[in-house]
């Protein structure tokens, strides 16, 4: 492929007048900064793995819950007599106690029957009817298509998971906090000038760079191989130890706190096949941390959001034969922030005897759980119903408005 | 490059398709420079592990407990440490094959057949099981293959088939009646490893098949076994085919595995993932047919499929290729550097570590532990991220200055390491480079070296 003539001169000198700053390089600066035309802010957390529903959020009052084999409720952790919340959720209860978190439960997605994770996933995340309708773009995505001008700033695809949800035409960030360049400022403009060679390395460099800049220490090092080394280092380790998770959920509420609106993030864990109460608490405890680190960091902020945690089904009613669960059918959502009227489980109890059971074995979906995204988008950035039920999730039926926001 | 492992300056790409199809059956000559344990020898350290926590056991509530914990430990880490070497020899035979393709194939399969290791005692067994289950079979029959892999006891471990039985089993009647089945290997089974989640099965297919495999598990010392008791009695009933009955044997199962592998489904799926890996995100329809065909007239024969694969025309086009993976991206790094073996036979553990799994783990590859069975992605988006490629760069500029004493001069290495692909802005770079390693590494990072 033939490449424009470079001048070696040329692109020295224009670097000498830069000066060192390559921060200050017009190369740098993709992103225009136009804020979004609202306040409000939403985090939709994926769980991925499947989240068990019966086990997160037990109807301990349902007279056939004692012959599922589950485990008895914790009675400090009784939501409304009838709802028990996970003892690992404990950390959350003043959240709860407050109104700034609360359940939907027996929802799903339309996908049945095959119970695949990565199926599951994808549906929830492409937000269609079926399989075979399955888009390459995510609902978050198409929620921003609605919106021509944004920022790439906007919203936040965090974390080292490809976000399906986020993918689409319109303009995304994705970055993890523990990436970090160290480089000379003459490594920057050549790396940037390589990268010219193909579009799509061209523009996840522009935006690895701005990140890079902004996420506390900046690019340009002049130290030695060894140095170099030594930091990259230890941004790495830093992300390997425990509570990244956290570090994730601290990056999103700083970028929200600031001109980002729309954020999302994964937590994995959830696939409990085997010795349940002891996998669903690591995972039920990742969860919890973020959310209390999103409400921290926050601040202010933080009554203008909404947190939606959803999974890509539930699981069997019953245990299985390895003190754990199989997958599922319909499952719980969770939503959390200052936004929302929570201290609620919202649900059409479908019962748990055998014959109400999804296929004899799995809680029946009674409501579709995009329609309570639906719902909160509509709520918060005026989205109409016609472009939530045919763009944004086609062949979502809302039925009424649930009241999750306040 | 598209099917190697890149461009290496001490090694001549091979010349014709059949050199390459050849390179497959021929002795496995990088296996023998740069060994990696064989399950068979790994079952050692899982008998060894087995004692020590045998006696830690024992000793729970006396003085001596502590010493018998520490000692589990160290023999953890001491297999750790040797698991980091395996590690380094996979990339020292991505750098040094002769027979690259077998290289990328291994890696494809290994992939395809992901699983993990769950007890302390499995968990760096999977290079092993690669090793002893995978590799060797790449060019033979698909259902060789399968059967090898699935119920192999890391695979069988992963995926709970050794806590399944049947709940009209001889077991059942003796335990505790709420524990029973579990689907999770004959669900991956169906959707991963054979016909593909678009295939045509049912939920009743996936629960006929978790049926016909109780009896299959692993004992305490990590060897397949099957076990008649844990078998359900009766036949069972997989796409409308009969397979089992009393008594129940292993070879009921190897049956429904043949059945599985030879079916155009599987065929399907099984083409258009090897033309994606190799090819391109979106392979030309002529190509997955023609290999399909292959496939089913040779009852799978992967040599054949492979075969029909190279000697495409669409397999050779001319637009730029997939993004490579994380570990072909290092390894084909090596490649180009020609890195001598002893820099990493020398290194120690924590440097392996440091210098190629974490970085690798930025680069979105946590090696050995897989989010889930199914694997890797294969879209390219799912590897040029911002952090993706800021990891790549990152590792460029860095890792290879700090390996190598007397790094090539940027303004060769860009030749060596591109051949025909260099472009006029990576040869402008490696020339205005402030450093050798910064030359070197803007090589490796860009675009035309990232691309297979």
């Amino acid at each position: 492929m033939p490449a424009p003539p470079i001048n070696r001169r040329r692109f020295l000198l224009n670097s000498a007048v830069l000066g060192c700053s390559a921060a200050a390089s017009p190369l740098l600066t993709p992103i225009s900064f136009m804020s979004a035309p609202w306040d409000n802010r939403l985090v939709v957390i994926i769980l991925r793995g499947a989240m068990d529903g019966l086990g997160v959020v037990q109807p301990y009052g349902d007279p056939d819950y004692a012959a599922l084999g589950r485990e008895a409720p914790n009675p400090a952790m009784d939501l409304d007599g009838f709802f028990a919340m996970n003892t690992a959720l404990q950390p959350l209860m003043p959240m709860w106690r407050n109104g700034e978190l609360g359940f939907v439960h027996a929802v799903s997605t339309p996908y049945r029957d095959k119970r695949s994770h990565f199926d599951g996933q994808d549906l929830l995340e492409a937000g269609s009817a079926r399989i075979g309708d399955k888009t390459s773009d995510g609902w978050l995505n198409r929620l921003l298509q609605q919106f021509p001008d944004l920022s790439t700033e906007t919203a936040y695809a965090i974390g080292r998971q490809e976000m399906i949800v986020l993918n689409g035409a319109a303009p995304v960030t994705r970055w993890t906090p523990e990436s970090d360049l160290t480089m000379s400022p003459q490594a920057m403009k050549l790396a940037q000038l390589v990268m010219q060679d193909d579009p799509a390395f061209d523009q996840a460099l522009r935006q690895a760079f701005a990140l890079a800049e902004t996420d506390g220490d900046s690019i340009a090092f002049e130290g030695t191989l060894r140095e170099m080394g030594k930091e990259m280092r230890n941004d790495m380790t830093a992300a390997m130890k425990k509570g990244a998770g956290t570090r994730i959920a601290q990056f999103a509420a700083e970028r929200l706190a600031k001109e980002a609106r729309i954020a999302s993030f994964s937590i994995n864990g959830w696939d409990t096949h085997d010795n349940q109460t002891r996998e669903l608490a690591g995972a039920l405890g990742q969860l919890s941390d973020a959310l209390i680190a999103l409400k921290e960091g926050l601040g202010p902020a933080w009554s203008k959001t909404t947190v939606l945690a959803m999974t890509e089904f539930g699981r069997t009613a019953r245990m299985n034969g390895t003190g754990g669960t199989d997958h599922g059918t319909a499952g719980a959502m969770l939503f959390a922030g200052g936004a929302v009227r929570g201290g609620r489980v919202l649900t059409n109890w479908p019962g748990l005897e055998e014959s109400a059971l999804y296929a004899r074995r799995d809680l029946l979906p009674t409501r579709d759980v995009r329609a309570y995204a639906g719902w909160a988008m509509r709520g918060l950035f005026g989205v109409q119903s016609s472009t939530l039920e045919r763009v944004i999730f086609p062949g979502l039926d809302l039925e009424g408005d649930p009241g999750l926001l306040l | 490059m598209r099917f190697g492992c890149g461009l290496s300056p001490e090694i001549p790409p091979p010349v014709t398709l059949s050199d390459m199809l050849a390179s497959l059956t021929a002795p496995d000559q990088a296996a023998t420079d740069f060994p990696i344990e064989r399950y068979e020898t790994y079952l050692i350290r899982i008998s060894e592990f087995a004692k020590l926590s045998a006696e830690f056991s024992r000793a729970r509530g006396t003085p001596k407990a502590k010493d018998a914990l520490d000692a589990r430990k160290r023999r953890r880490r001491e297999t750790a440490n040797d698991a980091l070497g395996w590690f380094g020899n996979v990339l020292m035979r991505r750098t040094w094959s002769e027979h690259p393709f077998r290289e990328r194939l291994t890696g494809f399969w290994a992939d395809h057949f992901t699983t993990a290791g769950k007890a302390a005692a499995l968990r760096s067994a999977v290079s092993p099981y690669v090793e002893s289950a995978i590799r060797p079979l790449i060019a033979g029959h698909f259902e060789d293959l399968l059967i090898s892999a699935v119920t192999h006891p890391l695979m069988v471990t992963y995926l709970d088939q050794d806590r399944s039985f049947g709940p009209n089993s001889a077991f059942a009647a003796t335990t505790d009646q709420t524990r029973g089945l579990n689907e999770n290997l004959g669900r991956e089974i169906l959707e991963l490893h054979t016909l593909g989640v678009g295939g045509p099965y049912t939920q009743d297919d996936v629960r006929q098949l978790a049926t016909l495999l109780t009896g299959v598990t692993a004992d305490r010392k990590g060897r397949a076994s099957f076990r008649p008791r844990l078998a359900e009695p009766g036949p069972e009933v997989i796409l409308g085919q009969e397979y089992g009955g009393d008594p129940a044997t292993l070879d009921h199962v190897h049956e429904a595995l043949r059945g599985l592998a030879n079916h155009p489904a599987t065929a399907q799926h099984l083409c258009r993932k090897l033309a994606i890996h190799f090819v391109s995100d979106t392979p030309a329809d002529g190509l997955i047919t023609a290999m399909e065909e292959a496939y089913l007239d040779t009852g799978g024969l992967l040599l054949d499929v492979y075969s029909a694969m190279l000697s495409h025309p669409a397999a050779w086009h001319a637009e730029a290729g997939n993004i490579k993976r994380p570990v072909d991206f290092i390894g084909s790094s090596l490649r180009a550097l020609a890195l001598p073996p002893a820099v990493i036979t020398r290194m120690r553990p924590q440097n392996l570590r440091g210098s190629f799994q974490l970085p690798m783990q930025l680069m979105g590859h946590r090696w050995e532990m897989p989010n889930g069975p199914d694997g890797l992605p294969e879209e390219d988006s799912a590897w040029l991220s911002p952090q993706g490629l800021a990891a790549r760069l990152q590792w460029a500029l860095t890792i290879p200055g700090r390996l190598i004493q007397e790094l090539p001069d940027p303004r060769d290495f860009v030749e060596t390491a591109l051949g025909p692909r260099a472009t006029a802005r990576v040869r402008f770079a490696a020339d205005a480079a402030e450093t050798k390693s910064d030359g070197v590494g803007l090589v490796l990072a860009s675009p035309a070296f990232q691309r297979a």
